[in-house]
């Protein structure tokens, strides 16, 4: 415990935070899998065994972690501009359902082709999405964490009724779309495994984002926007311009992300592409502290969290849903490190008062 | 012989906050029916040595004795309980409410459960008219003047059954009128015997209402003496411990003879304000016509009471807020619908009252809020590239030339003091070489020293004929910088004053909107 | 004219209407306690799902939904501890504990159903809880749909709409957290225990989200199922702010929505031409249009979503 201390003490403070909260959480999710009557460890090495332990189970993961960290990517930077966005969820439904319309109109085409096409209409659509909480709030002054909630649940209305109408297969009998022919697939990385480029997509949109963020002037007035728009719009800056692009953002990122679970995971869009990849995302997002990279480690954790329940479900008759309940924790014990020193005042207290105690008696 | 022992006695008094010490080995003793001032700059220490006396506030060493009886003061609760009652600087009323639910507010007295609130407004009137104070129970805050909401915080004390009241800079939203009307209130209350503590920094007031004075320098006792044997000069020694005299427009122009303040500013006017209204978010105009006009190598003082649209006059000029009708300018260009930006770049700088809020971002490091300006510019960046050491080397020399004192360019801004986040603002603001300056109570909040060195800085600006508008409401410092004074009253400019024509009781009814 | 109001058609839907709103009123109602003391409790959502989940397994346990209800009611208060601990001790960012809060909300409650229930195809149901019978009453035009074909819980609902506006505009909890609200630093130095006022506030406002909720489980399906609530908690937000954050203005915002959905319902079945799915979204794009065209507009206390720190320097 304490040499863990002493490495964390080595992080930066940011890191250390993350760090620390995801162990707390660990530690209460072994808590809950020893009150069903399994070995934490046990329930933890299947978990994790599924996870990485296997070519296949890290291809898996790192499958699952291409929506987590895209939406997260979107996320990081909207909260960047003081954006609450927590509409990834539906502009991942809409970007995926942009991506697959294109890809079966676009059938034919060739990849290099088809392929931007179906990425770029799905950026468009999302952030096109997005957009409407932006105009709801600069024009309108609606608070966009709710706007982008109830939209969240329109898009996936607006995407069921598209698949159960003017997108769906008509030789199928499912609410989706035809497969995609292989022209307008992600090509698969590793053989044997479904991992395909949308892993690749991660990285570069993190290395841009980054760049984008501490490089760029207009990532610096994002940043100040974020931070105190009284004082950007003092400086000068286009506050609504800088609220715009976390918006937009924000948008094309999630989008981009149904195009790469459509494209590279289910071949074609379907009703539910998405098991809540934004509302995770949100957590990733925290977790990253916001920057990018951070961001990309959050969302290959979680994958592996989520990759991982499956087979201690089945392995060590754990419900898979831990893994929600880890999720949330760790962002209470993220925000909640500032308790630390009051937690630490109160044990104080305590003992000075048990000491007392103890003299009195004496 | 024994001696009657004083209503209030403080003793060896000790406040820490960290590694900052506020208060340290502090006595105060005040007489029932006694005037006492508590005398002292910003920071000194005054407020910090109230708020244990109202409770707020729990020293580390220490006795607070009342009737000679050593009391705890551990809570708001305790504080009146044992008839202490204090009037923030920064009243202390929730707006929303009335004044009889005001007055109810954590007293259980007035019921546990279910306040009684018109056996409350009958006890208000009682009071009230007992003490010569217009109050109507009913009246929503919100509704009331600042000189009424002045006298429902006098009237909460006394219900609660105050005997020692304590005055938080109670004049800086009067007028000078207003004030006399409070001094009036406050004499009769002390003849009743209430013990009366009166903070403040204003030396001639101190004078006039005052029987003794407790002088506090960096949060420990310089001097107790009787009003009546001192003066201000001395005690403005007392205050800051060497004879600083700030700077004024007649040294300026004592330097330089030639300077007149008259120049050729009306021909080349920097600034130009027409008829300008700009309404609050209910629909109340909060400017309403005023007009303006401020010259090269001139400073205008807008002189006025705290709420009297100079604020939202100041936020329209410098954009921060849309003007309904009128007409602004600057350097001849109409910018009435331009953005902040346009208006940095005819050469507008903005020195806001709320440097913490409006001037910094207080989570980024210095040399990021050095560069928010100009950030899109050469050479701090190039085809929206930044540049990361142009950034810092333009955050080194300004923190050189305005004495900023810092670990280093990388230090957040937020840690710094308020000196030092002042001299940020400024130095932002001021390296540009603007041609037109905005200053809105630059000196608030900073003690002699800082005071003297923002005040220099504004006179070297008007010297280098940049045109200033100096938004203050402190008279002293409108009158020590201003070539001419204009005088703001509900949102209107309702008196001008050129230097050599200034007549402070003039200025003292134009800012009660009475006609002079 | 009279024969609308005595059609059974329109009655049914005044009914529904009814049906509908009570779980957002009652999470409204709870949502102005807290806003009016100045914290933005964006974890109704989360409240009123833990609200359905417990009153449900408290109902399966022992048959009764006169112990459901309360213990539906203390477990809401207990999250509205926990989400006061982050947003007034800790001064956390509320937007974010409550997002957080109710993700948690939504992985407990489903780890625990699983746990309890496994995760078989059968879902276990329990008994709804039915209106008392009030015969020819319910025959009544409008009045009679309205309140004579509801079960107990729309009662109690409704009786909570005066209950809170005595309590806001005449008790002393209410003073206290109309001032905590507006100007905490005034409360705090007269005495007034700004937490306590806080935590209070909180607490109720969970309490009564989950109550919400709960009448989700009890009254309107007899089963519990992950995520139900589907963004309820944020509706009644946009209620708030709809209702000017007054009991009576709550009521007829949540009587709207009720309508709303109501209408979705029946539209559903009826030969409109329109696709179900844009019935479905009909609350969701009225509560954007709310927003859009109410927010804004003022009226939220003063210190609502900020944080207080005690009096520590000068």
């Amino acid at each position: 415990m304490g040499s863990m201390s002493a490495i964390l003490a080595r992080l930066p403070a940011g890191l250390a935070g993350s760090v620390a909260a995801v162990l707390a959480a660990f530690l209460v999710g072994a808590a809950l899998i020893a009150a069903v009557g399994v070995s934490p460890v046990t329930a933890y090495a299947a978990l994790f065994e599924a996870a990485l332990g296997s070519a296949n189970g890290l291809a898996e993961t790192l499958v699952r972690t291409v929506p987590l960290a895209l939406c997260g990517l979107g996320i990081a930077l909207a909260f960047r501009a003081g954006v609450f966005n927590v509409g990834a969820e539906g502009q991942l439904f809409v970007g995926g359902a942009a991506a697959g319309a294109i890809g079966v109109a676009g059938a034919g085409l060739p990849s290099f082709v088809l392929l931007p096409a179906m990425a770029l209409s799905a950026m468009i659509a999302g952030a096109a999405w997005s957009g409407i909480a932006a105009v709801l709030k600069l024009r309108f002054r609606a608070d966009e964490l709710i706007t982008t909630i109830m939209l969240n649940y329109v898009a996936i209305h607006l995407v069921s009724f598209l698949l159960h109408g003017p997108l769906k297969d008509p030789n199928g009998a499912l609410a989706q779309t035809a497969r995609l022919t292989s022209d307008g697939r992600l090509p698969v990385l590793l053989g044997g495994t479904r991992l395909h480029a949308g892993i690749l997509v991660v990285l570069v949109a993190a290395l841009l984002a980054h760049l984008f963020l501490w490089r760029r002037t207009e990532g610096f007035r994002l940043r100040v926007v974020g931070l105190n728009q009284r004082a950007a719009l003092n400086a000068g800056m286009n506050v609504r311009r800088a609220v715009l692009i976390g918006f937009l953002a924000c948008g094309a990122l999630a989008g981009l992300a149904g195009f790469s679970e459509v494209a590279g995971v289910q071949r074609r869009m379907i009703e539910n592409l998405s098991p809540g990849y934004g509302y995770t995302a949100i957590i990733v997002a925290l977790l990253g502290q916001t920057s990018p990279f951070g961001v990309v480690a959050a969302a290959f954790l979680f994958a592996a969290l989520q990759i991982g329940a499956t087979t201690m479900e089945s392995a060590a008759g754990v419900p898979s849903t831990l893994t929600t309940v880890i999720q949330g924790l760790v962002v209470l014990f993220l925000i909640g490190r500032d308790a630390i020193p009051l937690i630490g005042d109160a044990l104080a207290r305590l003992g000075d008062a048990l000491a007392r105690l103890g003299r009195r008696r004496a | 012989m024994t001696e009657t022992p004083p209503l209030l006695s403080m003793r060896g008094i000790r406040v820490a906050f960290g590694a900052v010490v506020a208060n340290d080995d502090v006595d105060l003793q005040v007489a029932a029916g006694e005037i006492h001032a508590l005398l002292g700059e910003n920071g000194a220490g005054k407020s910090t040595l109230m708020r244990v006396l109202a409770g707020l506030i729990v020293p580390v060493a220490g006795e607070v004795m009342i009737d000679g009886a050593v009391e705890p003061l551990g809570s708001p609760h305790e504080a009146m309980r044992l008839g202490i009652g204090m009037v923030h600087q920064h009243f202390m009323l929730v707006p929303t409410l009335t004044v009889a639910e005001n007055v109810c507010l954590g007293l259980p007295s007035t019921g546990r459960f279910l306040p009684d609130l018109k056996a409350a407004a009958r006890r208000i009137r009682d009071l009230a008219s007992r003490h010569a104070l217009e109050i109507d129970p009913d009246a929503r805050i919100a509704d009331l003047s600042v000189a009424g909401r002045q006298r429902v915080e006098i009237l909460k004390a006394l219900f609660r059954g105050a005997r020692i009241l304590i005055l938080d800079e109670p004049t800086a939203v009067l007028t000078p009128q207003e004030t006399e009307g409070l001094f009036r209130i406050l004499r009769a209350l002390a003849a009743a015997g209430t013990a009366i503590i009166f903070i403040s920094h204003k030396l001639n007031e101190v004078m006039a209402l005052t029987e003794t004075i407790t002088v506090l320098r960096q949060g420990r006792v310089a001097a107790t003496l009787r009003t009546a044997d001192t003066d201000a000069r001395a005690l403005a020694r007392l205050m800051v411990g060497a004879d600083v005299r700030l700077p004024t427009l007649d040294d300026e122009r004592a330097a330089a003879p030639h300077d007149d303040g008259k120049s050729d500013a009306a021909a080349r006017p920097i600034l130009t304000v027409a008829g300008l209204v700009c309404r609050d978010s209910d629909g109340v105009a909060r400017v309403d016509g005023a007009s303006i006009e401020v010259g090269a190598g001139e400073i205008v003082g807008l002189a006025g009471v705290d709420g009297n649209g100079q604020q939202e006059l100041a936020e329209a000029i410098v954009g921060l807020r849309a003007a309904e009708a009128g007409r602004i300018a600057i350097a001849g260009e109409d910018v009435t619908r331009g953005s902040v930006a346009r208006r940095i770049a005819l050469g507008l700088a903005h020195i806001p009252e709320d440097r913490q809020h409006t001037a910094l971002v207080e989570p980024l490091a210095i040399r990021d809020n050095f560069a928010v300006e100009r950030i899109g510019e050469p050479p701090l960046s190039r085809r929206g590239w930044i540049d990361r050491k142009a950034v810092a080397r333009l955050a080194s020399e300004v923190m050189a030339a305005f004495d900023i004192r810092a670990s280093g360019p990388g230090q957040t801004a937020g840690t710094l003091s308020g000196g030092n986040q002042q001299k940020i603002v400024l130095g932002r603001a001021l390296s540009r070489d603007p041609r037109l300056v905005v200053a809105v109570q630059p000196a608030r909040g900073l003690d002699v020293g800082a005071t003297a060195f923002v005040h220099r800085q504004l006179l070297a600006r008007r010297a280098a004929g940049a045109g200033v508008l100096l938004v203050s409401t402190e008279l002293d410092e409108i009158l020590a910088l201003s070539d001419r004074i204009l005088v703001v009253y509900k949102g209107r400019i309702v008196g001008a004053m050129a230097r050599r024509d200034i007549s402070v009781e003039r200025l003292g009814l134009m800012m009660a909107g009475k006609a002079a | 004219m009279l024969a609308v109001l005595t059609d059974p058609a329109f009655a049914g839907f005044l009914s529904a209407t009814m049906r509908l709103a009570v779980p957002i009123l009652l999470a409204a109602l709870g949502g102005l306690y807290a806003e009016r003391s100045g914290v933005l409790n964006i974890g109704l959502e989360g409240a009123m799902l833990t609200g359905a989940f417990v009153g449900f397994v408290t109902a399966f346990a022992t048959g009764s939904i006169a112990v459901a209800v309360p213990a539906a009611i203390a477990a809401g208060g207990l999250f509205g501890i926990v989400l006061a601990f982050y947003a007034v001790t800790l001064g956390a960012n509320q937007v974010v504990v409550g997002i957080a809060m109710n993700l948690v909300a939504v992985g407990v409650t489903s780890f625990f159903y699983r746990l309890i229930f496994g995760a078989g195809t059968d879902r276990p149901r329990i008994d709804t809880l039915l209106p008392p019978g009030f015969g020819a009453l319910a025959d009544w035009p409008l009045i009679g749909p309205l309140l004579f074909r509801q079960d107990a819980l729309a009662f109690l609902a409704l009786a909570l709409v005066p209950l809170t506006w005595f309590v806001i505009a005449r008790t002393r909890f209410g003073l206290d957290i109309r001032a905590v609200g507006e100007h905490p630093e005034a409360a705090e130095t007269l005495g007034v225990n700004v937490a306590k006022v806080r935590y209070g506030a909180v607490a109720i406002s969970s309490g009564l989200a989950a109550f919400g909720g709960a009448t989700l489980s009890l009254a309107a399906t007899g089963v519990f199922l992950d995520g139900m609530t589907a963004g309820r908690g944020y509706i009644a937000l946009a209620i708030l702010i709809l209702g000017r954050r007054h009991p009576l203005g709550v009521l007829g915002a949540a009587l709207l929505f009720g309508a709303a959905d109501a209408l979705q319902l029946r539209a559903q079945i009826l030969p409109t031409g329109l696709p179900f799915q844009f019935l479905l979204m009909l609350p969701y794009v009225l509560t954007i249009v709310v927003l859009a065209g109410f927010a804004g507009r003022g009226g939220a206390p003063a210190a609502l979503g900020v944080p207080f720190r005690r009096l520590k320097k000068d």
